[in-house]
C-alpha cells in the first residue's frame, strides 16, 4: 500500500469532541493538501461544543462562528458521529485499531473546587452548572437554582464570572429574543435577586474580564454597577502593571471601574456590586446557604507576579445563592494519561505523553491540552500547531497501514446499539430548532433533552 | 460594533492577529490588513495579539481613527483573505520600536 495520506491510504484522523478545537484541527488536516479522512465523534447529538452551551446566549454574534465549522463539515471527508462518547462507547483501543490518529479535543467539562467548609450546601453551585442549564445543555436540564433571596455572589471575575452575573442582572425583556433555553427564561422571571456580588481574590488592576464584556454592565436596562471608590486605591506595582503600554487590556478595564464608582448611584431595581482582594472562607448555613465568610486579601511581589496573601481579617457577606467560577478541569477518559493535578491530558506540543513518554497515535488540542484559557480564536493557533506536530510524525514514520476508518466503526456501533448521530440528522434536528424558535421571535429553541432530540430523527 | 484595523499596522504587519481569528475575516495588501465587518464577529481575540495595539473595537476607537470604519470595509473584501501567520513586513521591527512599542 502506498503511504497514508495518498488517495489509496487516506490519513484517517478520529477527533473526540466538537467545539472550536476539534473544528479547528479538522480545517487544518483539511489544509494539510494529503488525503484526510476526520471522523469527529462528540458525546451529545449537537455539534459545536462550548459556542453553542458556554458562550452567552445574549451574544449572539459570536455563536456565528458556527458558520465557519459548518462549511469545514461540508468536506468530502468529514463524518460526524454524535451521540457517542468516547471511553464508553467505543474505547481508545478501537479508536487506535482504525485510525492512524486520535485528536482529544474533549474540553474541560468540570470545575475546580473552592475547597473549603461548606461548599456542598444546597445553594452553592458551580457556574457551569447555571452555564450549562441556561444554554439548554442536556446534563442540566433538571438543575434548580433558588432565586429567592435578594442576594447572589459570584466567586470569581473573568468572562464566564461576567455572563452569570449579566445574565442574573439582566430583565426578561433583555433575554426573551436571544437562544436562551425557556425553563431558564422562566426561572428567571420570577428571580428575586437584586444585588448581585462579584468577587475577585486579587485588586481591580488583575481582574480578567475584557473591557468590552466588562463595559455591558454599565448599559443594562434595569442593573446599576457599583464599585466603591476605595476600592481602586492602587499599590505601587499595581500601578506599575497598568503604566505598562502593553497592559492596555487591564488599564481600560480599571477605567471602567472608575467610571462605575464616579457615577451617582442609581436608581435602577438592581446592583451589580464588583467586590476585590477577597477570598472565600467558608459558607455557612443549617440546610442551605445563608452566608458568606470572606477573608480580605492584601497584593504582595512584583509587578505582573503579584499574588493575594489572607491577612486573617473576615468579613461576612448574606447571601442565598453562590456560583464558583473559578476555573475549568477537564474530565479523564478511560485509555488516555491524564494530569489530575492540571486538570488537563499531559502532552508536549500536543503530542499525548505518559510519565514523560510519548503515547503514539495520540495528540489533543483545545482547553483540554493547555488547560481552561483563550477564547474562541485562540483554540485556532493551538489546534494548527498540534495538526502540525501530528504531520510531522506521519511524515517520519512514513506508515503504509491502511486503516479502515468510519468503515470500521459503523458495525462496532451497531453491534453495540448507539443511535449515532450523523451530520445529516443534525441538521434535522437544528432545523427544527430554528422552527420552534421562530414562533417565540428566537434565533432558536434549543431542545434540552437527547430523548427529544433522536424522537425527531426516527 | 465593528473591530477594525489602523494605521499602525502599515509597513509592520506582524498578523499575530491572524493566527487567534476564528473565523479568517481579516484580508491583506502589500502594506496592511483590514477586517470585513460582514464576516468578523467581534470577538475581540486579536485586539491583545497584536504588539502595536493596531486593532480598535467599537467604542474604543479614537475618533481621529474613525475614518478606518469605512477604509475596512472597503477595501478587506476587494482583497485576499489572510488566513496564516505571515513573515513581517522588512522593517516591522523598526517600526514597532517606533511606535514605542
Ligand atoms: C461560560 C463560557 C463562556 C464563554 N464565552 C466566550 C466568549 O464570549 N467568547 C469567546 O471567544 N470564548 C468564550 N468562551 C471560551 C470558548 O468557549 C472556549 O475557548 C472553547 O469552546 C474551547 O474549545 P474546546 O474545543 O477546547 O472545548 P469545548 O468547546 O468544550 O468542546 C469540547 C466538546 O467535546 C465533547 N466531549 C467531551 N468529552 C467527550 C467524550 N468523552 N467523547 C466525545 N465527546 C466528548 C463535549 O461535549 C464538547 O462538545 C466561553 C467559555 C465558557 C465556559
Ligand atoms: S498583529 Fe497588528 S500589526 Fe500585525 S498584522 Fe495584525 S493588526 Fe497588523
Ligand atoms: S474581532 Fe475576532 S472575528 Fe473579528 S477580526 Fe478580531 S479575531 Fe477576527
Amino acid at each position: 500500500m502506498s503511504n497514508s495520506g495518498t488517495g489509496h491510504n487516506p490519513l484517517r484522523v478520529a477527533i473526540v469532541g466538537s467545539g472550536p478545537s476539534g473544528f479547528y484541527a479538522t480545517e487544518a488536516l483539511f489544509k494539510s493538501g494529503l488525503t484526510v479522512q476526520v471522523t469527529m465523534l462528540e458525546r451529545l447529538p449537537s455539534p459545536f461544543g462550548l459556542v453553542r452551551s458556554g458562550v452567552a446566549p445574549d451574544h449572539q454574534k459570536l455563536k456565528q462562528a458556527i458558520k465557519l465549522y459548518e462549511k469545514i463539515a461540508q468536506n468530502d471527508g468529514f463524518t460526524f458521529l454524535g451521540n457517542v462518547t468516547v471511553g464508553k462507547d467505543l474505547t481508545v483501543d478501537e479508536l487506535k485499531q482504525n485510525y492512524h490518529a486520535v485528536i482529544f479535543t474533549c474540553g474541560a467539562e468540570s470545575d475546580r473546587k473552592l475547597g473549603i467548609p461548606g461548599e456542598e450546601l444546597k445553594g452553592s453551585h458551580t457556574a457551569t452548572e447555571f452555564v450549562g442549564w441556561y444554554n439548554g445543555h442536556p446534563d442540566y436540564r433538571d438543575r434548580e437554582f433558588d432565586l429567592s433571596h435578594p442576594n447572589a455572589v459570584i466567586i470569581g471575575q473573568g468572562n464566564v464570572a461576567a455572563d452569570v452575573s449579566r445574565i442574573l442582572s439582566k430583565t426578561v425583556d433583555e433575554l426573551k429574543h436571544t437562544d436562551i433555553a425557556q425553563h431558564a427564561l422562566d426561572v428567571l422571571a420570577e428571580s428575586r435577586v437584586s444585588d448581585i456580588y462579584v468577587i475577585g481574590r486579587r485588586g481591580p488592576a488583575q481582574a480578567k474580564f475584557t473591557p468590552k464584556e466588562l463595559r455591558e454592565f454599565g448599559e443594562l436596562a434595569n442593573c446599576d454597577p457599583v464599585v466603591n471608590p476605595d476600592d481602586l486605591k492602587l499599590n505601587a506595582a499595581s500601578q506599575a502593571e497598568l503604566e505598562d503600554k502593553a497592559n492596555a487590556g487591564n488599564a481600560k478595564v480599571y477605567q471602567l471601574f472608575r467610571d462605575f464608582s464616579e457615577r451617582k448611584s442609581g436608581s435602577k431595581q438592581r446592583r451589580c456590586h464588583f467586590m476585590f482582594l477577597l477570598s472565600p472562607k467558608a459558607l455557612i448555613g443549617d440546610n442551605r446557604l445563608q452566608k458568606l465568610v470572606l477573608e480580605i486579601n492584601i497584593l504582595s511581589g512584583d509587578a505582573f507576579n503579584q499574588s493575594a496573601r489572607g491577612t486573617g481579617e473576615t468579613i461576612e457577606l448574606e447571601t442565598g445563592i453562590l456560583f464558583r467560577s473559578i476555573g475549568y478541569r477537564g474530565v479523564p477518559i478511560p485509555g488516555v494519561p491524564f494530569d489530575d493535578k492540571r486538570g488537563i491530558i499531559p502532552n508536549t506540543d500536543g503530542r499525548v505523553t505518559e510519565s514523560g513518554k510519548f503515547m503514539s497515535q495520540l495528540y489533543t488540542a483545545g482547553w483540554i491540552k493547555r488547560g481552561p484559557t483563550g477564547i474562541i480564536g485562540t483554540n485556532r493557533a493551538d489546534s494548527v500547531a498540534t495538526v502540525n506536530a501530528l504531520l510531522e510524525d506521519i511524515q517520519q514514520n512514513s506508515t503504509k497501514d491502511g486503516k479502515a476508518g468510519v468503515e470500521g466503526l459503523i458495525p462496532l456501533l451497531q453491534a453495540k446499539n448507539i443511535r449515532y448521530v450523523t451530520y445529516p440528522d443534525w441538521g434535522k434536528i437544528d432545523t427544527a430548532e430554528i422552527n420552534a424558535g421562530k414562533k417565540k421571535n428566537k434565533p432558536r429553541e434549543k431542545f434540552t433533552r437527547v430523548k427529544e432530540m433522536l424522537g425527531l430523527l426516527d | 460594533m465593528t473591530t477594525i484595523v489602523t494605521d499602525n499596522c502599515k509597513g509592520c504587519r506582524f498578523t499575530d492577529c491572524v493566527s487567534v481569528c476564528p473565523v479568517s475575516c481579516f484580508h491583506y495588501d502589500d502594506e496592511m490588513l483590514y477586517i470585513d465587518p460582514d464576516v468578523c464577529i467581534d470577538c475581540s481575540a486579536c485586539i491583545p495579539e497584536c504588539p502595536v495595539q493596531a486593532i480598535y473595537e467599537g467604542d474604543d476607537i479614537p475618533e481621529d481613527k474613525e475614518h478606518w470604519i469605512a477604509i475596512n470595509a472597503e477595501r478587506a473584501p476587494e482583497l485576499p483573505v489572510c488566513e496564516e501567520q505571515m513573515d513581517p513586513l522588512p522593517g516591522a521591527e523598526e517600526r514597532k520600536t517606533e511606535l514605542g512599542f
